[in-house]
């Protein structure tokens, strides 16, 4: 019953269980959808989808499987493994030079539709038809000027120093992928109690004391309930290099978010220089000058920077060095700064640890940190917050 | 038993289906929406229409599982030792039994409304797997095992500020009510206010639509800030043709938009398209 209509179901992988499974099973036994594939849909992704982030996923299960709805996705048209990975080509500036533009964007979307009528196989490495890898103005991994990128996860062309264009960069959603518990419980040891609000809680020891004073009459004694009184200011880097890390940043801060009451957050772009920005969309009409974040936050704010520290080392140590504008004092001066301000920081590092030694800005941030550079591991987070209580 | 659109809401095939199902299957129902979508409202009209009684549990971040059971109320007990009451004799004075204990012990099967389950603490939903799975608990404090009569219709609502955990999830259905599509909203307008003009209806839901359309709003107005402002249009006889032009010219338009940002950036977008005429 339903077995392969399961499989699938993971397959496309959606967390349903066999529990679930035998739900749907009694509702179609108490004839909840009598013959009637709409009603069947309706009742399957009451049952086995339990988060409105998955309707999507079990809509594309529920087709493959009834195979009846047609997909209007022209990218998911093409067969993902066209364009999976394969082997980079690498173009010497002439051969750049060499590949004009397709004119403009309309002209190249029309060749793009006739280009996939045309094409039936799987194609990578050439310069015509679509598939990854080459030169041709269609797939992903290559390089041509006014190409059209397919499936790409990421920027491939990312070792280049100079950021050149204005890249759009990708909020850390917090509606998306909390269900990350360990990070929660994890954080939850950054605790320091304070009382606060109304006296709600029974103070037996003020009771006693009282009680005992009223020779044994019973006086009552009320205290406020105990909060969690920690402050943290968390300061993301965004983009490039740290593309890869998107996932892990974002339950992170998922889970900060639900964690604690007083958390205040900023976005700065691989080295922290003299402003940060709140939105990642307007950051570069709305940057804030970091001297108004050292004001504002007290010095009872524990600091986390999340970063990859992967750069160029004069980013760090030279005027200048930023890749984004001209810095008039180093990264490093801006860094102390911020930290001699902060009683409490850590750096949380998203690379695994294994790699620390490849990267020389790694060692130059680490210096900076006093040490106090954590991988984004559950064992390092545990230990970053050791670290800060 | 069928649950069906009232003269006082309507509610899509799907949601339909779905309430069926929790009530055929005797599952707790998980409804998920944006705020002002009607998660609350469809607890009441159930228990209307079943006319059944309605218990409202409403979560607050301070809220326990254990007080959805029962509470034991030491202290007026300790008090009334020392006065001398006979009361103190017996302990299940001190009892105060919760949503989910007189849910229980209700004559007629009732609906149990846990509202906004995700303001609570993030073990409250597993704290209550098992009472709502067997949908019975012990009573520690007098011995006593409280079994339901006939499992109680559980309404569970949230507005998705914590994620709930998967073993909770499983033991509940799920439904996500999606924001009305303009048909449907004009049949609920129609439903609350069955004497408006059609034109001017007509206008304001345009007009509401393209608001919802703003990039960016922190808070989009939805159906109960519609029902509001429509109420409002009516008292001060708005006329049609004063709704249209932009977003930020709309009349009232403070019923429709609770934050101040939003509306800054409505009337910062109005005053571009404004330049650019």
């Amino acid at each position: 019953m339903l077995v392969e209509f399961f499989f699938c179901l993971r397959k496309h992988g959606l967390k349903t269980s066999i529990t679930e499974l035998l739900d749907l099973l009694t509702a179609l036994e108490h004839d909840m959808a009598a013959c009637d594939v709409e009603q069947f849909y309706h009742l399957a992704k009451l049952t086995l989808v339990k988060d409105e982030s998955q309707y999507d996923r079990f809509d594309r299960a529920f087709a493959e499987y009834f195979s009846g709805v047609e997909q209007v996705d022209l990218a998911q048209k093409i067969p993902a493994d066209w364009l999976q990975r394969s082997i980079q080509r690498h173009l010497s500036d002439e051969e750049k030079a060499q590949l004009q533009g397709h004119g403009g964007l309309k002209e190249l979307l029309e060749a793009f539709t006739e280009r996939l009528a045309e094409q039936q196989k799987r194609h990578a490495g050439g310069n015509k038809w679509i598939g990854t890898g080459g030169s041709s103005a269609f797939g992903a991994y290559g390089f041509h000027p006014e190409g059209i990128r397919i499936g790409q996860t990421g920027s491939n062309q990312r070792r280049a120093v100079k950021v050149w264009d204005q890249r759009e960069y990708r909020d850390l959603d917090s509606e998306q992928l909390i269900n990350h518990r360990t990070i929660q419980m994890a954080l939850r040891s950054l605790r320091r109690f304070a009382r606060s609000g109304a006296e709600l809680e029974l103070d037996l020891a003020q009771t006693i004391t009282a009680t005992s004073a009223k020779a044994g009459l019973l006086d009552l004694q009320w205290q406020r309930e105990r909060h969690n009184a920690i402050k943290v200011l968390i300061l993301f880097d965004v983009g490039g290099s740290m593309d890869d890390y998107i996932y892990e940043c974002q339950q992170l801060f998922a889970a900060a978010r639900n964690e604690f009451k007083h958390l205040e957050f900023y976005y700065f772009h691989n080295c922290l220089y003299e402003q940060v920005w709140r939105h990642n969309s307007r950051r570069f009409s709305e940057k804030i000058p970091l001297t108004e974040v050292i004001n504002r936050y007290s010095k009872d704010y524990k600091l986390i920077f999340v970063g990859d520290a992967t750069m160029g080392p004069y980013e760090i140590t030279h005027p200048g060095g930023s890749v984004e504008h001209w810095n008039e004092e180093p990264g490093i001066a801006t860094m102390q700064r911020v930290l001699n301000h902060f009683s409490k920081s850590v750096w949380l590092n998203p690379q695994p640890f294994e790699r620390w030694h490849w990267h020389h800005s790694i060692g130059l941030v680490q210096e900076i940190m006093g040490g106090r550079m954590y991988p984004l591991s559950i064992d390092g987070l545990n230990r970053a917050i050791r670290s800060m209580l | 038993m069928n649950f069906s659109s009232t003269d006082q809401y309507i509610v899509s095939p799907q949601l339909q289906l779905a309430v069926n199902a929790a009530v055929v299957l005797q599952k707790p129902l998980l409804l998920k929406g944006e705020p002002g979508t009607g998660k609350t409202r469809l607890a009441e009209e159930l228990a209307a229409s079943l006319q059944a009684p309605l218990l409202r549990w409403q979560i607050k971040s301070t809220s326990k599982a254990q007080q959805g059971l029962y509470e034991y109320d030491a202290v007026s007990r300790l008090r009334d030792s020392q006065l001398g009451s006979d009361k103190v004799h017996d302990i299940s004075n001190y009892i105060k039994p919760g949503k989910l204990w007189q849910a229980f012990t209700q004559d007629q099967r009732p609906v149990l409304l846990i509202d906004e389950i995700d303001k609570a603490d993030i073990e409250f939903p597993n704290d209550l797997l098992h009472e709502l799975d067997q949908m019975e608990f012990h009573v520690y404090e007098t011995g006593e095992q409280i079994k339901a009569q006939q499992r109680p219709i559980v309404i569970i609502t949230s507005n998705n500020e914590k994620e709930l955990p998967d073993a909770f999830l499983r033991r509940c259905f799920f439904h996500y009510i999606q924001f009305p599509d303009a048909d449907t909203l004009a049949q609920i307008v129609q439903v609350h206010f069955p004497n408006i003009k059609q034109r001017l209806l007509d206008k304001a839901l345009t007009a509401f639509f393209n608001l919802r359309d703003v990039a960016n709003l922190k808070k989009k107005p939805s159906t109960s800030e519609l029902l509001d402002w429509l109420k409002l249009l009516l008292v001060e006889n708005i006329a049609p043709h004063q709704l249209e032009g932009s977003a930020a010219s709309l009349p009232l338009l403070g019923a429709l938009l609770k934050n101040e940002q939003d509306t800054q950036l409505v009337e910062k977008l109005a005053f571009l398209s404004r330049r650019r005429d």
